[in-house]
């Protein structure tokens, strides 16, 4: 990074770390300037890595057959039809897009997160016990899927036995709760030290560079 | 007034100016506490470390500015690691703002293990589509990457050779903030039967230990700490552990003010948070 990219960096992390004090212009600017130069390299990039080689270059590139023009505004044209619903008139025909989407992603998620998400940790829940110390790891996890489970079966009044295994998922959902709000605390503070390192090392030069 | 409401109606400015000291002076006055390397970033060691040379391994660096600050360092060592052990390295990602991040990870790793472009590792740049990709891939990644970030044709480059889809990977690794670990599990890992290593963030973490349980990751680096904990069994001295000192003194003074907030609360007598203060006149 330049000098000048360095400054013009460490000026717009202090923009933004301004609005801990209170809200004023100088977040304001640094928020919209932000927005504004994410959505037009997002655009950019889009362009470039989707539109370009997808619609522009078959067609316009040598001698393009007339299965490559058919191949190409078939999905240009369902994708402009899911933005023309923006007009009342295009609702109807902006549906057969969304349609033709949702089928195609539902027939290629659906199989895979059966899979991998229900098949494959339901095959591991309830695999023989670990040997040794490892034996009460796996009866903690085992106690702990059959009474979260129990907490979020409400079919049934949380009573007697049914009552105390919810109460016991609670103790479960409780510490997995405290470990992500750790993970989480962890992560925020990650951020904040990374700007930190950016602002005393690349900026100030008071820590030295990696 | 009592102490207790006091301290209830404290200025969270002052909290700001707390963490804000000790994030910056551990940074200025390292201590280097120590880090002791947890089983699941072991096993994704492990997992690198016994692959022969010569073999292949596909990194999805899924992750955009915001997130770098965890995932970027973490790049870094697992890179390292995988050029000191002389294997090939394969890079994408599927996030369009990835390339400005993962170009100069990729360019420092090699630089410090001294390895060069397309000989020993090969960018492709970004490809627009989680699923579609990674599907595509299985059955050709030249038909999903007919170029690389350069512009050179893959069948051009030489570490790209024999590399027609997943069959010749030997392992995935997948550095993300978003649930492409979740679509990478279910196709690269479910359909195809690639071992995969995930890089999250700490956020992600604990979402993902089953997978670990299961076997269908076989090592799992969570967060700043994950990145830290790698750097110091690759025996480095990266941004991660620089951080750390920093990571446990915030850590420290986040605990330490909930449990006196939790304390004021009861000694208050009241039943629910303070009442705020006036907002300032703007």
């Amino acid at each position: 990074m330049s000098p000048v990219e360095t400054w013009i960096a460490a000026f717009l992390t202090l923009c933004v770390f301004s609005f801990l004090y209170r809200d004023n212009p100088f977040y304001r600017f640094a928020e919209h300037l932000f927005v504004g130069s994410a959505a037009g390299y997002l655009l950019a990039v889009q362009y470039q890595n989707v539109i370009l080689p997808n619609v522009v270059l078959p067609i316009t590139t040598g001698k393009p057959t007339p299965q490559t023009i058919v191949l190409t505004l078939i999905p240009l044209m369902l994708g402009l039809l899911m933005v023309a619903r923006v007009s009342p008139r295009f609702t109807g025909p902006a549906r057969w897009a969304i349609a033709f989407y949702v089928g195609i992603y539902s027939g290629i998620a659906v199989p895979g997160y059966m899979q991998a998400q229900i098949y494959a940790q339901l095959s591991d829940a309830v695999k023989p016990f670990a040997p040794g110390w490892g034996a009460v790891n796996s009866a903690l996890v085992l106690i702990g899927l059959l009474t979260v489970l129990a907490y979020f079966f409400f079919s049934a009044p949380h009573q007697g036995l049914h009552g105390v295994s919810a109460r016991v998922g609670i103790w479960f959902l409780m510490v997995a709760f405290g470990a992500s709000f750790g993970y989480t605390v962890m992560a925020r503070v990650s951020l904040l030290i990374s700007r930190v390192q950016f602002l005393l090392r690349d900026w100030l030069h008071l820590i030295p560079m990696s | 007034m009592t102490w207790a409401d006091r301290l209830l109606r404290l200025d969270r400015r002052i909290i700001f100016l707390l963490v804000a000291a000790g994030t910056a002076l551990p940074l200025l006055m390292p201590v280097n506490l120590p880090i002791s390397v947890s089983p699941r970033v072991e096993a994704a060691y492990q997992t690198i470390d016994v692959l022969p040379a010569g073999s292949t391994v596909l990194f999805s660096l899924d992750y955009e500015p915001d997130i770098s600050a965890e995932l970027q360092p973490m790049t870094i060592a697992i890179m390292r690691h995988c050029f000191r052990k002389n294997l090939h390295v394969i890079a994408l990602t599927l996030y369009p703002a990835g390339p400005g991040l993962v170009e100069p990870a990729i360019r420092v790793a090699a630089t410090k293990e001294h390895k060069v472009r397309n000989k020993d590792y090969a960018f492709l740049g970004y490809k627009s589509g989680f699923q579609t990709v990674m599907i595509g891939m299985g059955e050709s990644i030249r038909q999903q990457f007919p170029v690389d970030f350069y512009g050179t044709p893959l069948d051009s480059i030489p570490v790209m050779r024999g590399i027609r889809n997943y069959g010749e990977i030997a392992l995935l690794v997948n550095l993300t903030a978003s649930s492409a670990a979740d679509y990478w599990i279910q196709f690269a890992v479910g359909r195809y039967r690639k071992p995969m290593v995930l890089g999250a963030t700490a956020v992600m973490a604990t979402d993902y230990y089953p997978y670990l349980s299961s076997r269908q990751l076989l090592g799992l680096i969570g967060g700043m700490k994950g990145a830290a904990e790698y750097e110091k069994r690759m025996d480095l001295f990266g941004d991660a552990r620089r951080g750390m000192d920093a990571q446990s003194l915030v850590h420290v003074i986040v605990a330490f003010l909930v449990i006196l907030g939790t304390v004021a609360l009861f000694a208050s007598g009241q039943r629910g948070p303070a009442p705020r203060a006036e907002k300032p006149q703007e």
